[in-house]
């Protein structure tokens, strides 16, 4: 395994392992270019996940300090826990669920699709989804995506049947068991499906794709990977030219190191990438890195969420098997005769019953609460996911007083539902309670959204330099040398769950990175 | 379809020995419905027994299921006697917060929390205080940790762990049999 020095200033240096930072780091190594990625938490193996929904929050979640505000209910249900994400090698691929769809084509132009919205921020991708097209192809692949590259979808359990029944007689066309990045049929180095459950709580059996168990191994195996665990990034420097000249971090006792690169990618999450930019402000960029837009941190996007669990006569034992592994697509499609712009989908989800306590009214207490509880066995659940509008108030910024233990200012995450957000969730609501009354739901709970799982914007690709970040692969328009490869680059955050094009996107970038490198342009 | 069976796993001789020295959730497991007697409560190093009895009813009253007995609630609020003693502004937060609640008690029946017969009853002097710290410190303590037991697990149709049972994969993750046809 590689072990680079920390005045080698010919590395790429990248901050975090998850989707983006562990897929490029793998792509690029495989280039033959040398790469160091710093990812702030521990790096655990398969065989550590527990199957216990709070044990393994205490092993995976980022519970650092943040802050909150806004009109949205989690700064009010959980003021520090805005984000349920994961700190450890892998990052939020560890944790996420497996859902693997690409996005429309139109949500890559919403701007031009849905028109100007009062309130929000709409921009267009400096991309099509023609351009990306190849690359989620290569993504699909390379994660083993089901109903793709003729590997066969996942078997449904019975939190899926329920589902599929009520959306049949709904007259739903577009239900299936998903596109998933969790194997059906042993391929390539991932064994089957299980059916374990814990899904979000790291796959013990290895058939879901992971940077953990595949992109980073495969890296590591070119011997041009480094992978620091228990590093945690707190600044990025650069010379008087205005060229990054690599970053600062705090090892695993707490040291401080400076590790030089030749280029440095963001890769820490919606929260994290624009904190680490704005903690990076210097003479030079005194409104932090990469900020001469003054759109760091903004348009941040956590889609419109939420989730409705239906209660039958009749046991459904939702947590057994694969958690996502179900779909309904007909909502997803852009349809303002609803009364709002953009789509959403339904996906099967479930929590066991510590997570559903936290999780299904919280704060909430007493008979109607626990009655709800002790339907448990006899409850169905989905999970709602669509776009929500990007809008420029929503936003991480330095909290002014909050510092981390290293003395470094936390994210303070801003949030308010747009009224578009609202009306869609509303709508979502509806039809879910819908589908399982339709197949003899005694009662449904419309349940508010949990700490986002999906971060996105923040660091938004533009065309113009004055409306974002970053440029179409990720360069920042300030700064030659210093990329942006996480979820942070999404202009828009479509319907669907964001991992796939976290990955196609840091695989066309390693492609870009690795040319502008060759030809001496970096 | 394979139903969970919600009867308990742990020995009943293991509970009894070691309910009254406020043993770790596993060994508290008991289900055998007797009663957990007073024992339980002596000995605080904080907390005096009446205390520690009115927040196990306040935590009955907070997440009502008849279905427990109180071996789960007094599990669920036995380490408030350890973090009080280990903090003063906990133990007066705790102490204070069951003052106020007993005199509330008083002041509309006549007798402290605990023996106000009704739940309902009972439940409106808890809407009284739902906005005070001491009440939103224990409600959000004991939502994790009252369900946090995997003994009690079963009895909600929870079987916990399960990679190291082989999955679901041939124990019923597909198993529903009583979907009308579409």
């Amino acid at each position: 395994m590689a072990k680079f020095d920390l005045n080698d200033d010919g590395l790429v240096v990248i901050v975090g392992s998850g989707a983006g930072g562990g897929t490029l780091g793998s792509e690029l190594a495989q280039k033959g270019i040398k790469v160091v990625i710093l990812e702030a938490g521990a790096r655990h193996n398969m065989e550590d996940f527990v199957n216990d929904e709070w044990a393994s929050f205490a092993q995976l979640a980022w519970t650092d300090m943040r802050t909150t505000s806004g009109s949205w209910r989690v700064a009010r249900d959980f003021p520090n826990l805005p984000a349920w994400i994961v700190k450890a090698v892998g990052g939020s691929t560890v944790h996420w669920a497996g859902a693997s769809l690409r996005f429309e084509e139109h949500e890559f132009r919403i701007r031009d699709h849905y028109g100007a919205m009062p309130g929000a921020n709409l921009l267009d991708w400096p991309i099509t989804r023609a351009e990306l097209d190849p690359w989620y192809a290569k993504a699909e692949d390379r994660m083993g995506v089901t109903r793709t590259n003729a590997i066969p979808g996942l078997p449904g359990n019975n939190n899926f049947k329920v589902m599929e029944a009520g959306a049949r007689r709904l007259g739903y066309k577009e239900v299936h068991t998903g596109r998933m990045a969790i194997n059906s049929e042993e391929r390539h180095d991932r064994g089957a499906c299980q059916q374990i459950g814990f899904c979000f709580q790291g796959c013990k059996s290895g058939a879901k794709w992971s940077t953990l168990i595949s992109e980073i191994p495969r890296g590591e195996e070119t011997g041009n990977l480094e992978v620091r665990p228990d590093s945690m990034v707190l600044r990025i420097e650069h010379d008087a030219a205005g060229k990054v000249t690599g970053v600062v971090y705090a090892d695993a006792s707490g040291t401080l190191q400076r590790q030089k690169a030749r280029l440095v990618a963001v890769a820490g999450n919606s929260l994290e990438s624009p904190r680490l930019l704005l903690n990076s402000a210097s003479a030079k960029f005194p409104d932090g890195l990469a900020n001469s837009s003054g759109q760091v941190g903004r348009n941040y996007m956590r889609h419109m969420t939420g989730s409705v669990y239906g209660v039958f006569e009749r046991s459904v034992h939702m947590y057994r098997g694969t958690t996502m592994a179900g779909i309904i697509r007909d909502e997803a499609a852009h349809d303002p005769r609803r009364g709002f712009a953009g789509g959403y989908e339904m996906e099967t989800v479930s929590l066991g019953v510590p997570f559903l306590a936290a999780f299904l009214n919280p704060g909430a207490w007493g008979r109607s609460f626990t009655s709800a509880m002790e339907q448990y066995p006899r409850m169905a659940g989905m999970w709602l996911v669509g776009e929500d509008m990007p809008q420029e108030t929503n936003r991480i910024t330095l909290d002014p007083v909050a510092k981390d233990k290293f003395g470094m200012p936390v994210a303070s995450v801003h949030y308010d539902d747009h009224p578009n957000d609202v009306a869609m969730r509303n709508h979502a609501y509806r039809q879910g309670a819908a589908i399982y009354e339709a197949v003899g739901a005694t009662v449904t709970y419309p349940t508010t959204p949990y700490p986002s799982t999906h971060n996105m914007g923040t660091n938004r690709m533009s065309a113009n330099p004055r409306d974002g970040v970053v440029n179409k692969f990720g360069q920042t328009h300030d700064i030659r040398n210093l990329f942006v490869s996480d979820g942070s680059q999404f202009t828009s955050g479509a319907a669907c769950n964001p991992t796939l094009t976290i990955v196609s996107l840091a695989l066309r970038q390693a492609d870009h990175i690795a040319g502008a490198m060759q030809r001496r342009e970096i | 379809m394979r139903e969970v069976d919600p009867r308990p796993r742990v020995s009943r001789r293991g509970f009894l020995r070691s309910a009254a020295v406020a043993a770790p959730a596993a060994a508290l497991a008991s289900g055998a419905g007797l009663p957990v007697g007073e024992a339980w409560a002596e000995g605080g190093a904080a907390l005096a027994p009446a205390e520690l009895k009115t927040l196990v009813k306040m935590a009955r009253d907070i997440y009502p299921h008849d279905f427990l007995g109180d071996v789960y609630y007094i599990t669920a609020i036995r380490p408030w006697d350890a973090k009080a003693a280990a903090d003063p502004a906990v133990r007066a937060l705790l102490t204070q917060g069951v003052r106020r609640l007993d005199e509330d008690a008083h002041g509309c029946h006549g007798l402290p929390y605990v023996q106000v017969a009704w739940e309902a009853d009972r439940v409106v002097l808890l809407e009284g205080i739902a906005r005070t710290d001491f009440f939103k410190k224990i409600r959000s303590d004991l939502v994790v940790s009252l369900y946090n037991q995997p003994e009690l697990w079963p009895k909600f149709g929870y079987e916990g762990s399960s990679a190291d049972k082989g999955g679901y994969i041939n124990r019923g993750f597909n198993d529903i049999d009583w979907l009308p046809k579409v």
